[in-house]
């Protein structure tokens, strides 16, 4: 229920909302779960194992109870927290884990059979048999359990994410935060200050108290204003820092687009990676409840959270409020309550020496031990000294004292220590480099002393980051003691709970450790406590005292399980925005792109490349039709293909020569000028890296290509050698991939279509095989280079890019006139394995130059990356498989890449393996399947017939080991 | 984890690409042996150890970067042309 | 048969404008890259101020002089933006023609920065990154020349033949800056 006057929302414009369909009113501000408390609805969901009605626990984040579901359709955002979801115009939210509905949930039958279903049940149960596991079980279970449901639909609203730089990053705005935001941004510190909640001032939102003589509220507007009028100083709203990361970077996710109606372009969250040298966690703490029997009902709520409501929000959750607690600042909220009119029918604390007020009844030394109702509390039952007695309430605000959020201080293997004043853990210094901590997360529970750990965490900050810092005045404010005993469980029967989210009970911890699953890491893997969205902030502390207790241990002894990133749950779609479809990787296209999907091209994707598969013509239904033709236009006319994808690579100075021998395995400064000649690259360990034409286009000036798949992997390789092992060398190399477009020009009219289009004509004794140098096509300056891919007379044009689209429009129109025309991907790689041509199918890694029949080409005069290692026993072994060609024999038979090799006599088993195919393809040349094949003593076994086997496919099949050179083997044709 | 570049200055660690262990090639005529310890034999210490990374999305540099496995700490970071990694010849 | 017609790389993409932010292509006349021999720093130095006016650039910076403009490239290297390179550079420097190996983009506007911070993961603000500064880096997964060269405009670069991914996340993060209004 609102209550008028109450809160820090006076004149806010009311918002209609819809939750479970019902329409409702709230104001602008309202969280979901302040609208939902003002409209009096306390139940909101229900709980994960049993389905136990549940309402709202807590005010922030860290809420275990009240997930609830945004939107529907594709737009459906599940796990949503009732009391960070702001609301708005339209807003609609479900219920989940319910049905048919939360007020009547059939599976809430799980709750009676509930000492069923203790801790490890399902480890226990679900067994035997083994195959009923996937079949039966987990359907069954998955069902039942879970919180919300994706909508399985594409996502359609986009996530982003972006960088931020800082001096200083401040992570919370509460006094602390601001203090520290506000010095270091006098000094002139670049700031960022990241606050989780839609508003800063933090705790100073949900208490009545006063900062530097005036109501806190004045103050933090007072900060704001100023801050917000630094240049230096970057204010960050509805930003939840989730983790610290190594060298200062932390991850953040800002919600965007969560608190308003959809707008076009606007991203729903964006994930921040902030880098910056110096932090302040300034991150406050967090109410523990206490377990006691039947505690989870809806209306029983920490202390604190009443407090937020009442003086936030100007909500009041009950009318008849009792508190329970262990500590002094609990009875703020009593008091509160009593000065905005609401009943408190009584303060109960556990501590004999609890404060006495005049303004509520306080019964000292006593304790919660159970609840009554049904879907909302109505009683609860108090025991002390005097024995057992109800009390009627609508509302418990119960407080067990606070944990310090020192999350982020353990994301780099920091642990914490326990403090016995405060009864709980606080931060080790210096467990994240650059990062301080300061006010409540730092165990400081005081506004003063929250404004003076701010000041000096910024002051430090400066005096690292070597910024003179102004005067800091210190406000007045809050300075009371926190007293607290702890209080971790209730005895008595029933269950208490301990983790709301996951229905883990003080029952499950103590025979987790029974049955001797006494580290804490294990108990809570053995009972679920912790996990899920709320990572255990409110019930982890009191899980471990309880197991503490269980096992005759400390606290300290017993430890904390280990915080992780992130610090709140962040959606995979923020961290991988800018990755659906195609983002995940760039597309590279060709000059020719344009054209060639005029020509209907189907595009094949090469790495990030995009190239032309096949150049389908009017009455071609299937691949292979438009295949075998364009193979037949290389082999008897002309064909035009876009070879641009392969590496590039400029090389350049006195020493370049020396560079390339020492790369290839053959000798590159012999290589007359002018000329063009095949290399092999090996690792360092021995095997081929890659393969390519180098052309010497001057004394001192090489034009390197690499295979299209190993571009970047062959610069890299060559910086290193030039950087790293040969630093001393005169040499420059440079990408030149993306310069140049290159076309190759192959079949037997291929110097007929150049002539029509180069200035200067070319012939056998001026363009011999392997030559190269410059031309003029069309105009324009270009290279061109003899050389052959397909085995037949052809030539590689290469032109600056800018004139690609054109100079290929030329050809194709060129090449049709001689009765050729475009070819694809798929009829380069029939007419290259025709002729035994390698590709990375072929060099795949864990080749040699001998399983090549390449061993000539490893010069003996001079050393070479891999040389040494090339040498080893077993990389010129017989045995080893070595590159044929197969052949089909009998009626034509599929042969596959992927498929194994087998003696025909031998059974298709592993151990009789006799090698595999790299490369296949049917080839209309020879008018039957040709392939190529890494074989055990290959070279050796021209002749024989091997069994051909690819279970995948289905083919088995027999084939004759040939020479992987099928057609054209002395090379006339090429050589013209 | 960001790493300082010699040229660059302080750089997110997508901009790089690391290779391993940082260490000289075998000098010529060294024995298979001291090649198969150079490529295939690492001591994976739980302390400081020296790697080499590329700037591949930055200025192209090789690295050699000086790193702590335990803490992460990037304590020193030189080009890997001053590294004298080419052995002897 | 007729001259070649050249294309630009980012033809049919561009310009485009989203809130405040407008992105177009440059068109340098010429892009050379230039990589000076061991010892020849100096002496290419003074060559470049002889025939363009312009200082080799130092690491992260980037020269200008009239229509040319010298960005540091990468190690030891210098890109020249628009006149071709002198031919007597070639003495102390290895020349390689880029002038058709990179999508040269302006992107220019109050919230240019603010754009590239969604793609980019360096600190481009203007107060860190002033004009005249330039780096080498990733930009969604592409290698990237980023160089400013106004109060409120970036030149960025990438290559050629990924101009379209260019064009498309530069528009996705323009869209983005807008709508938060």
């Amino acid at each position: 229920m609102r209550i008028a006057g109450k809160g820090l929302m006076q004149g806010a414009k009311p918002v209609t909302f819809s939750f479970n369909g019902r329409h409702m009113m709230g104001l602008e501000g309202d969280t979901l779960a302040s609208a939902l408390l003002a409209n009096g609805v306390h139940l909101v969901g229900r709980s994960f194992k049993y389905h136990r009605p549940r309402g709202i626990l807590t005010a922030g984040s860290e809420e275990p109870n009240a997930l609830v579901t945004i939107g529907s359709g594709a737009q459906q955002d599940p796990n949503i927290r009732a009391t960070q979801q702001e609301i708005f115009e339209g807003l609609e939210a479900r219920s989940q884990n319910c049905w048919p509905s939360v007020d009547y949930d059939v599976q809430a039958v799980n709750d009676l059979a509930a000492p069923f279903f203790g801790a490890g049940f399902y480890y226990k149960t679900f067994m035997w048999p083994s195959a009923f596991w996937e079949k039966l079980y987990e359907p069954i279970i998955r069902k039942a359990a879970g919180l919300g449901a994706l909508s399985r639909q594409a996502d359609p609203d986009a996530c982003e994410k972006a960088y931020a730089f800082c001096d200083l990053l401040v992570i919370g705005a509460g006094p602390a935060g601001l203090m520290a935001a506000l010095v270091a941004g006098r000094a002139g510190a670049d700031v960022i200050l990241a606050e989780e909640d839609a508003h800063m001032g933090g705790r100073l939102l949900s208490e009545v108290e006063e900062v530097d003589g005036k109501p806190a509220a004045d103050w933090i507007a007072q900060m704001l204003e100023e801050l917000d009028n630094m240049d230096n100083v970057r204010l960050m709203t509805r930003t939840a820092v989730t983790g610290a990361y190594d060298q200062g970077t932390y991850g953040a996710l800002e919600r965007v687009g969560h608190h308003h109606s959809r707008r076009a372009g606007l991203p729903r969250e964006c994930f921040w990676r902030i880098v910056a040298k110096r932090a302040v966690l300034a991150a406050g703490a967090i109410e523990r409840p206490v377990a006691f029997a039947n505690n989870d009902r809806p209306g029983i709520m920490t202390a604190g959270a009443v407090r937020s409501y009442l003086n936030r929000w100007g909500v009041a959750p009950g009318q008849n409020v009792t508190v329970f607690a262990n500590n002094d600042q609990a009875h703020r909220t009593a008091r509160d309550l009593v000065d905005a009119g609401v009943h408190v029918a009584m303060v109960i604390d556990s501590r004999h020496d609890a404060p006495d007020s005049n303004l509520y009844p306080v019964m000292k030394g006593a304790q919660v031990c159970s609840s009554s109702g049904r879907k909302r509390v109505e009683s609860i039952t108090v025991r002390s000294v005097a024995g057992e007695e109800k009390i009627q309430t609508d509302c418990l605000a119960m407080s067990g004292g606070w944990n310090p959020s020192l999350h982020l201080t353990c994301h780099l293997n920091g642990r914490p220590q326990w403090n016995r004043d405060i009864a709980g853990f606080v931060p080790a210094p210096g467990t994240v480099p650059g990062l301080t901590c300061a006010g409540a997360c730092n165990g400081e529970f005081s506004t003063a002393g929250a404004l003076r750990e701010g000041a000096a965490a910024a002051v430090e900050a400066l005096v690292e980051l070597e910024i003179k810092q102004s005067e800091v005045t210190l406000p007045q404010a809050e300075n009371d003691l926190y007293r607290v005993t702890a209080l971790w469980a209730v005895p008595g029967k029933g269950r208490a709970w301990l983790d709301f989210q996951n229905d883990v009970t003080v029952k499950d911890v103590k025979q987790a450790a029974t049955e001797n699953f006494r580290s804490v890491e294990h108990m809570k893997r053995y009972t679920t406590q912790g996990m899920a969205t709320d990572q255990g902030k409110n019930s982890n502390v009191a899980a471990l005292a309880v197991l503490a207790d269980a096992t005759g241990r400390g606290i300290p002894e017993t430890g904390t399980t280990t915080f992780r990133p992130p610090f709140a749950p962040v959606s995979i779609a923020a961290m991988g925005a800018g990755a659906a479809g195609q983002g995940c990787k760039p597309q590279r296209f060709l000059t020719s792109h344009r054209a060639s999907r005029e020509m209907r091209a189907e595009q094949i994707e090469v790495g990030l490349w995009y190239r032309a598969s096949y150049f389908p013509k009017t009455g071609e239904n299937t691949w292979r039709q438009s295949c075998d033709r364009e193979i037949g236009l290389v082999r008897n006319h002309v064909g035009v293909c876009d070879v641009s994808t392969l590496g590039k690579i400029d090389i350049q100075g006195p020493d370049a020569a020396k560079l390339l021998d020492f790369v290839y395995t053959n000798t590159f400064s012999t290589l007359k000028q002018g000329k063009v000649c095949y290399g092999l690259m090996l690792r360092e360990d021995g095997f081929v890296m890659d393969d390519g034409t180098t052309a010497r286009l001057g004394e001192n000036h090489y034009v390197m290509t690499t295979t299209t798949a190993a571009a970047g992997q062959v610069m890299a390789h060559l910086e290193f050698v030039r950087q790293a092992l040969r630093p001393e060398w005169d040499v420059q190399i440079t990408s030149v991939t993306e310069q140049w477009a290159q076309f190759a020009v192959a079949g037997p009219n291929s110097r007929d279509l150049l002539n029509g289009l180069l200035k200067e004509q070319i012939d056998d004794t001026s363009w011999p095989f392997m030559a190269c140098g410059e031309v003029e096509v069309l105009g324009v300056q270009g290279r061109l280079f003899r050389i052959s891919f397909s085995g037949e007379l052809a030539y590689e044009i290469a032109i600056p890019a800018r004139y690609g689209d054109a100079l290929f429009r030329a050809l194709i129109e060129q090449a049709k006139a001689l009765g050729g025309g475009a070819y694809g991907m798929e009829a380069l790689n029939v007419l290259r394995i025709e002729k035994g041509f390698l590709t990375h199918a072929e060099l795949n890694g864990t080749v040699t130059a001998f399983d090549l029949g390449m061993q000539g080409m490893m010069s003996k005069k001079k050393d070479f990356i891999g040389k040494a290692m090339s040498t080893r026993p077993g990389l010129m072994d017989d045995g080893r498989e070595q590159l044929v060609g197969l052949k089909p024999v009998g009626p034509v038979k599929q042969m596959t890449a992927g498929a194994h090799l087998f003696n025909p006599d031998d059974p298709v088993e592993r151990i009789y393996d006799q090698g595999y195919v790299t490369s296949a393809g049917f080839s209309p040349t020879l008018g039957h399947s040709v392939a190529l094949a890494f074989l055990k003593n290959g070279p050796d076994r021209i002749g024989d017939e091997v069994r051909l086997v690819d279970h995948m496919r289905g083919i088995d099949a027999l084939c004759e080991v040939v020479d992987p050179v099928f057609f054209d083997p002395d090379g006339g044709r090429s050589r013209g | 984890m960001r790493i300082t570049c010699p040229n660059c200055g302080e750089r997110d660690r997508r901009e790089f690409y690391v290779k391993g262990a940082a260490l000289a090639r075998p000098d010529v005529g060294a024995g298979l042996d001291e090649w198969h310890d150079h490529l295939h034999l690492r001591d994976n210490p739980a302390s400081e150890t020296k790697e080499l990374w590329y700037h591949e999305m930055g200025c192209g540099a090789w690295i050699e970067v000086c790193r702590n496995t335990v803490s992460h700490e990037v304590v020193s970071t030189r080009l890997a042309s001053g590294a004298e990694l080419g052995g002897k010849r | 048969m007729d001259d070649l017609i050249a294309m630009t790389p980012c033809d049919g993409l561009l310009p485009v404008t989203i809130g405040d932010v407008t992105l177009t292509e440059d068109l340098p006349v010429a892009m050379t890259s230039i990589a000076p021999y061991a010892g020849q720093d100096e002496a290419l130095n003074a060559a470049l101020k002889d025939a363009h006016g312009l200082d080799f650039p130092a690491i992260n910076r980037s020269t200008v002089k009239a229509d040319a403009r010298a960005i540091w490239f990468g190690q030891g290297i210098a890109l020249l933006q628009g006149p071709a390179a002198a031919i007597e550079l070639a003495k102390f420097a290895a020349l390689t023609d880029q002038s058709d190996g990179w999508a040269v983009v302006r992107l220019e506007g109050k919230g240019a920065a603010d754009v590239l911070a969604r793609l980019a993961p360096v600190d481009l603000r203007r107060q860190n990154f002033k004009q005249g500064h330039t780096v080498r880096t990733e930009l969604a997964h592409m290698m990237a020349s980023i160089t400013r060269i106004g109060p409120d405009a970036l030149q960025i670069m990438v290559f050629r033949s990924m101009a379209r991914t260019l064009v498309h996340d530069l528009k996705t993060a323009m869209a983005g800056v807008a709508a938060r209004g």
